[in-house]
C-alpha cells in the first residue's frame, strides 16, 4: 500500500471516530472537542488532495474560529454550566435506523456509479487562481455573501439585545426565552 | 485572463440593478432606524414601501431595457425573471402594508424589522434570476436569514421563539441537504452552471443509456432541499408551528413571497439544468404532487386555528402548482407561473383578514369567525372570496390556475394525478366553506363589530383586484407568461 492511501485510511478513521464521539458524547463540551478533532482530520484530507489553500483555511476557519466560538457559546449558557439539560433523547434507535439507510443506500449508489475524474494535474498557486475567479466569474456569490454576513449579524443583534419591556409584556411564561435566544446568537 | 472590461462591467451592474437599489435602500431604512431618539411608527415603512416601489419600477425598466447572462453566467434577467420578481415584489409590499399595525405594537426594533424583510427580499430576488447552484444556494440562505429572525420576532411570547427555533434548525438540515445533492451534482457533472448540467447530464444518459444510482439520489437531496423551502409533503412538518407562531404578516411573507422566489429557482433547476434527466424526476414530482394535495387538505379539516389551517392549506397548494411540473413544457412552465400569480393574491389576502381580524379580537381561532358577517361584513365579504380563489372557483383566478395546471398535466398523460387534484379540491372546499358558513350564518350571539384600519383595507383592495382581474382578464398575462416559459425551455 503507498503512503498516501495509507495515510487517507489513518484520516478517515480519525475522522469517522472522532465524528462518533461529537454525536455519542454525554458532555456537550467534549462533542466540541471532538469536533475540532474530526475537522483537523479534514484539513489533512485537503492536504492529500494537494489543495493546500483549502487545508490552510479550513484549519483557520473551522478549527480556529468555529470550533472556538462554539466552546465560548458552551460556557457562556448558564443552563448548559448547570448540568441540568439532558443531552440525549429517545429518538436514538429511529435516527439510527434512519443514518444506517442512508448509509447502506449510499455506498451502494457509489459502487454502481462510474465517478468521473480528471486527468489535469493538480493546479498550481492555488489561492492566487481561487482569488481570480472569486472578482470574475464568481463575483456574483462572493458579495452577496458579505449581505448575508451583514443580514446574520443584524438578525443577531435583533435577536440577542435585551428587550427592557419583554418580562412585563410576556402574553405567557417568558422567564426561558432570553436565555434560549442568547444561545442562538452565539452558535 | 483578459482585461479589465468596462462596458462589460457597466452591462453587468445594469442587469442587477434592482437587487442593488433594494439592498442600498435596505441599509437606508437600518440607518434611519437608528437616527432620532425612538423609531417613529410608521417612518421606517413608509420609506421601505417607498424602497419597493422604486425597486418594483426598476426589475420593469430594467427588464425592457437590458436582457440576458451577467456575471459569468450566474445570473440572467430573462422575461421569467421579470415575472417573478414581480411577483416576489408583490408579495413584499403586501407584507409592507399589512405590516404596519402589527409594527407599530412593537416595542423596539421597529426599523430593523423592515429592514430585515428587505433583505431577505434582496435574496429572493436573488434567487429568482441564478443560473449557478453556488450562487442560488447562498441567494436561498440570504433570503431565509432574514426569515429567522423575522418569525420569532414577538419578544417574550413563547409560541413566536419556538418558530423562530424550529424554523433556524429545519432550515439549517435542509440547506445542508440541498448542498450535500449539489456536491453530487457537481461530481457527477463538473459543473455548477445550470446550463453545462443539462449538457453534461445529456452526456452521461448518451454514453451509458440510463442514469446511474447516485444521480438519482443527487436528484432526491436537491428535491428534498427545495421540498423543504417550499413546504411541500413530506417535508412539510415545521410549516405549521412556523406560521402559527411567527407575526402574521411574516407568515405571510414566509407562505407568499419565499414559495415564489423557491418555485423560480425549481424552474430553473429542473426545467432547465436537470432537464435530460426529466424521466427520473418527474414520477417522483408526480407522488410528491399527489401527496401534499391529499396530506395538505385532510390534515387542514381538522385545524381549530386560522393560521395552521392556512398552513396546511399552503401545503395542498404547493401540491396543485407541482401538479403543473409533470408536464415539463412550456403550458407546464406556464401553469406553474400563473399559479404562483394567483396564489400570491388569494393567500396574502386570506392572510391579510386573518391579521385585521386579530388585530381588533386578538384571536386566530377559527370558532372566533363565528358571525363575522354581521360583525364586519366587509371583512368576511374580502375573507370569503379569498378562500373561493384558494378552492378554485370562478371566477377568480384560483379556478384559471387549477385550470391550466390540471390541463397541462392531461396533455402530459398524468390523468391519475388530476382526478386526486380534483377530489381533493372537494375536501379543500368543505374546510374552507366551513369557514364562510361560519362567518354568514352564526350560531348564538355575535360580539361587537369589527373596524379594518386604512393600510389593511388598502392591501385587501389589492388583493381583490389582483384575483378578480386574472380571473375575468387573463388574456394578456398568460400569453406573456408562456412567451417567458418558452424563452426559459429554448435556453435564451
Amino acid at each position: 500500500m503507498d503512503p498516501i492511501t495509507l495515510a487517507f485510511l489513518a484520516l478517515a478513521f480519525l475522522i469517522i471516530v472522532a465524528s462518533l464521539f461529537v454525536v455519542s458524547s454525554r458532555n456537550i463540551f467534549h462533542s466540541a472537542i471532538f469536533l475540532i478533532l474530526a475537522l483537523f482530520g479534514v484539513a489533512g484530507i485537503f492536504v492529500l488532495l494537494e489543495a493546500p489553500f483549502l487545508a490552510a483555511a479550513q484549519v483557520l476557519i473551522y478549527v480556529g474560529a468555529i470550533s472556538i466560538l462554539m466552546i465560548f457559546a458552551v460556557m457562556l449558557t448558564a443552563r448548559i454550566a448547570d448540568g441540568q439539560l439532558r443531552y440525549t433523547n429517545e429518538q436514538v434507535p429511529t435516527g439510527l435506523l434512519v443514518s444506517l439507510g442512508l448509509l447502506v443506500v449510499m455506498l451502494y449508489s457509489l459502487w454502481q456509479t462510474p465517478i468521473p475524474t480528471s486527468a489535469a494535474a493538480p493546479v498550481s498557486g492555488a489561492g492566487r487562481k481561487l482569488g481570480e475567479l472569486f472578482l470574475t466569474q464568481y463575483v456574483l456569490p462572493f458579495e452577496i455573501i458579505s449581505v448575508l454576513l451583514l443580514t446574520a449579524l443584524i438578525g443577531a443583534l435583533v435577536i440577542a439585545k435585551k428587550d427592557p419591556r419583554a418580562a412585563s409584556a410576556a402574553d405567557d411564561s417568558a422567564a426561558d426565552v432570553p436565555a434560549r435566544e442568547r444561545e442562538r446568537a452565539v452558535v | 485572463m483578459s482585461a479589465f472590461d468596462l462596458t462589460k462591467f457597466y452591462a453587468d451592474w445594469q442587469i442587477i440593478l434592482p437587487e442593488c437599489f433594494l439592498f442600498v435602500w435596505a441599509l437606508f431604512v437600518l440607518t434611519l432606524a437608528t437616527l432620532g431618539k425612538k423609531d417613529e411608527p410608521g417612518r421606517s415603512g413608509t420609506f421601505a414601501l417607498w424602497t419597493i416601489l422604486g425597486a418594483l419600477i426598476t426589475a420593469v425598466w430594467v427588464g425592457v431595457t437590458a436582457d440576458g447572462a451577467a456575471f459569468g453566467g450566474t445570473f440572467v434577467f430573462d422575461r421569467l425573471a421579470v415575472v417573478f420578481k414581480e411577483v416576489v415584489l408583490g408579495g413584499v409590499i403586501l407584507t409592507a402594508i399589512s405590516s404596519i399595525g402589527t409594527v407599530g405594537r412593537l416595542e423596539v426594533h421597529r426599523g430593523e424589522y423592515y429592514g430585515l424583510i428587505l433583505l431577505s427580499a434582496v435574496g429572493m430576488l436573488l434567487m429568482v434570476s441564478a443560473t449557478e447552484l453556488l450562487t442560488l444556494y447562498i441567494a436561498i440562505e440570504l433570503s431565509t436569514m432574514g426569515l429567522y429572525v423575522l418569525a420569532a420576532y414577538h419578544k417574550g411570547s413563547r409560541r413566536s421563539a419556538e418558530a423562530g427555533l424550529k424554523y433556524v434548525i429545519l432550515g439549517g438540515i435542509s440547506s445542508a441537504i440541498l448542498l450535500y445533492g449539489v456536491a453530487w451534482l457537481y461530481g457527477l457533472t463538473g459543473t455548477t452552471n445550470l446550463a453545462a448540467i443539462k449538457d453534461a447530464v445529456m452526456n452521461i444518459y448518451m454514453s451509458t443509456g440510463g442514469f446511474p444510482p447516485a444521480m438519482t439520489l443527487a436528484l432526491i437531496f436537491v428535491l428534498a432541499g427545495f421540498g423543504f423551502k417550499l413546504a411541500l409533503a413530506p417535508f412539510h412538518m415545521w410549516a405549521p408551528d412556523v406560521y402559527e407562531g411567527a407575526p402574521t404578516p411574516i407568515t405571510a411573507f414566509l407562505s407568499v413571497a419565499s414559495k415564489a422566489a423557491a418555485l423560480a429557482a425549481f424552474l430553473r433547476v429542473f426545467f432547465v439544468g436537470l432537464e435530460s434527466a426529466a424521466m427520473a424526476w418527474t414520477q417522483m414530482i408526480a407522488a410528491l404532487a399527489a401527496l401534499g394535495m391529499i396530506v395538505g387538505n385532510v390534515t387542514a379539516i381538522v385545524q381549530t386555528n386560522i393560521k395552521r389551517m392556512l398552513a396546511y392549506s399552503s401545503v395542498a397548494q404547493i401540491g396543485y402548482i407541482l401538479v403543473g411540473a409533470v408536464a415539463r413544457d412550456t403550458w407546464g412552465a406556464t401553469a406553474i407561473s400563473f399559479y404562483t400569480m394567483a396564489y400570491l393574491f388569494a393567500n396574502m389576502g386570506a392572510f391579510i383578514c386573518v391579521i385585521a381580524f386579530s388585530e381588533r379580537t386578538g384571536s386566530d381561532e377559527i370558532a372566533d369567525y363565528n358571525g363575522l358577517a354581521a360583525r364586519s361584513p366587509v371583512l368576511a365579504a374580502f375573507f370569503a372570496l379569498f378562500l373561493l380563489s384558494l378552492t378554485g372557483i370562478p371566477p377568480t383566478a384560483g379556478f384559471l390556475a387549477k385550470y391550466y395546471v390540471f390541463l397541462a398535466a392531461v396533455n402530459a398523460g398524468y390523468l391519475w394525478l388530476v382526478i386526486v387534484g380534483l377530489l381533493t379540491s372537494v375536501i379543500a372546499l368543505y374546510y374552507y366553506a366551513t369557514v364562510i358558513r361560519k362567518m354568514y350564518f352564526p350560531s348564538g350571539e355575535t360580539a361587537s363589530t369589527i373596524t379594518v384600519s386604512k393600510s389593511l383595507t388598502l392591501a385587501l383592495v389589492i388583493s381583490t383586484i389582483g384575483v378578480l382581474f386574472f380571473g375575468v382578464f387573463p388574456g394578456p398575462f398568460v400569453g406573456w407568461i408562456q412567451n417567458a416559459a418558452q424563452m426559459l425551455l429554448a435556453g435564451k
